[in-house]
């Protein structure tokens, strides 16, 4: 399997590599983190009570409030966080959020990407490819 | 994109670096949502509390107030989502005096760019509600689902940045809900259960986010036996939002671009249907009672409280006395009409607290619960039980009155509420 790359329809920020974290659910900073531990906090989240920080968080679908816009800038000024975001579905505020933060993000996919990125796997995220895609290593 | 002559120029920073930074962040979304060009926008909404901003968000915002005051003044009407604090109950709240440094900070950047701080997510209800057709840069997903739903109105979420970016540019990237295409149904839900309370409203709006699932989906519902008022409308979207990021619902025969049936779907389209009933509210609703036989505090507050929710709120309290903490959160607009009209008082002879301009969940949640002692939190809002799992609270849903039952029992929750 490694080798393998799942093209995305968008992207924006840095190429970057590191472990997935993996899970079939949503994503909020404000709903599912607690930002200074740097763990997911909400007890229905799949991940809840795991650490995100350094980690790529490939989950379904950004979900939530406006919040996070703002989030992933507070985030990457304090050294706790993702080092980027895999979605099957963005809202605008992610795009917002990556947006302001520098943050990298790649979403939209022909398969379920929480599917065929097992957790743990080494990656590789690639948001200026055409198209930008996401590559196990 | 497509971009103007003045667009262009924006973008060669003849409007000022901040003017530039604004247009620059709206091609990089407008960009990676698709967007063909701008398209001008009436009013900008912000939302940007001090716990989502940090004190990297300050510090970024004060940095752009050092330039001269053509450069960083809004072009359009733009306001202001509820902040961090309720200056004159932070003390009874144990907030921290960091918080609202932090806070005064915020307020006096946002000032220096003419924001005008309504400190509001009901500004549909109380500031000047836009119309069928009008295109804004909301925030607050209650905003703008409301604003996109009931008024007609046209409007993505517009998180902080690109809030004030739309302030500052008088426009936003046209993709999602400014466009006709992306306002057609996706999805018929067939209600068959009756929502009576707000709590119900909120529970419906939660079960249909859920169904929904995403930014895209655009629920319809039909079966609706009454035509819902504001309030219920309010939670409604505000739960739909929460939940499933839903930006826009219709409701067949209630909301301006489902008069009819047939103006909800595409021509010869099929949509996918789903049924809700009574066995799915209690099902919502006992998702969120498990075992808590009693809770520490009662809040009601996302979306802030207009004034008949206030007004039922105190003739509920009348006479009665809460025995653990209850907060009643509004807005700066209501607040003086509940103190002229006598609300402000009745709710706080109860023992119950009334603040303004805030939002429980955007107030540091977290915090004020480590500092209290808070654990178990009744509400009557689907919105805040969805958000406030996070901060370490486990919240009840309840109607109005089973909250205030609750807390004049001292916290102990009537046993019809527990399954």
């Amino acid at each position: 399997m490694s080798g393998k790359i799942f093209y995305a329809a968008a992207g924006m920020g840095r190429k970057v590599r590191a472990k997935a974290l993996v899970a079939s659910d949503g994503f909020s900073a404000r709903y599912d983190l607690d930002r200074v531990r740097g763990v997911f906090s909400r007890p229905e989240h799949k991940l809840a009570g795991q650490t995100y920080h350094g980690r790529v968080l490939v989950l379904d679908a950004a979900k939530g409030g406006v919040a996070t816009a703002w989030m992933l800038h507070e985030m990457r000024a304090r050294g706790v966080m993702p080092v980027a975001l895999v979605l099957n579905r963005v809202n605008p505020i992610m795009v917002q959020g990556a947006a302001l933060a520098d943050f990298t993000m790649i979403s939209g996919f022909d398969c379920d990407i929480t599917k065929a990125i097992a957790d743990g796997a080494e990656v590789e995220v690639d948001p200026s490819g055409e198209p930008p895609f996401i590559r196990l290593v | 994109m497509k971009l103007s002559d003045e667009e262009q120029a924006m973008r060669r920073g003849e409007f000022g670096p901040l003017r530039q930074w604004a247009i620059e962040h709206q091609i990089k979304v407008g960009n990676y949502l698709g967007a063909a060009d701008f398209v001008p926008v009436t009013q900008a909404h912000i939302m940007a509390d001090t716990e989502s901003l940090g004190r990297a968000g300050v510090e970024w915002l004060e940095s752009w107030t050092r330039l001269p005051r053509e450069a960083r003044q809004v072009r359009i009407p733009t306001i202001t989502d509820p902040r961090g604090t309720d200056f004159a109950q932070a003390q009874k709240l144990k907030q921290q005096s960091w918080m609202l440094d932090l806070e005064r900070r915020a307020i006096a950047a946002f000032e220096a760019f003419g924001v005008l701080m309504t400190d509001t997510c009901i500004n549909y209800q109380t500031i000047m509600p836009p119309v069928r057709g009008e295109h804004v840069a909301y925030g607050d997903t209650g905003v703008v689902i409301y604003s996109n739903s009931v008024c007609g109105a046209r409007s993505n979420f517009e998180g902080g940045p690109s809030a004030l970016s739309a302030g500052l540019t008088g426009r936003t990237p046209r993709y999602g809900y400014h466009l006709d295409g992306q306002r057609r149904a996706t999805l018929v839900v067939e209600l068959s259960a009756k929502p009576c309370e707000l709590s119900d409203w909120g529970a419906l709006g939660g079960i249909v986010g859920r169904l929904a699932g995403d930014y895209s989906q655009v629920p319809a519902l039909v079966g609706v036996e009454h035509v819902p008022g504001p309030d219920e409308l309010k939670h409604f979207g505000a739960a739909m939002a929460s939940f499933g990021s839903v930006a826009l619902f219709h409701i067949a025969g209630v909301t301006p671009e489902a008069m009819q049936f047939a103006d909800l779907l595409s021509q010869g389209s099929t949509l996918p249907r789903r049924a809700i009933g009574e066995a799915d509210f209690r099902a919502f609703q006992a998702r969120y009672a498990r075992d808590i036989g009693a809770v520490d505090l009662v809040v009601f507050s996302a979306p802030q409280l207009s004034l008949m929710e206030m007004r039922t709120l105190a003739g509920l309290l009348d006479g009665r006395s809460a025995e653990i903490p209850l907060f009643a959160v509004t807005s700066p607009q209501v607040k003086p009409d509940c103190d002229r009209l006598g609300l402000t008082a009745r709710i706080e002879a109860a023992g119950g607290t009334v603040l303004s301009g805030m939002c429980f969940y955007q107030s540091y949640a977290r915090e004020m619960a480590e500092a209290n002692g808070w654990h178990r939190l009744a509400t009557n809002s689907a919105k805040l039980v969805n958000i406030i799992g996070g901060y370490g609270y486990r919240p009840v849903l309840l109607s109005m009155e089973q909250c205030i039952e609750a807390a004049c029992a001292g916290g102990k929750l009537a046993a019809r509420t527990q399954s």
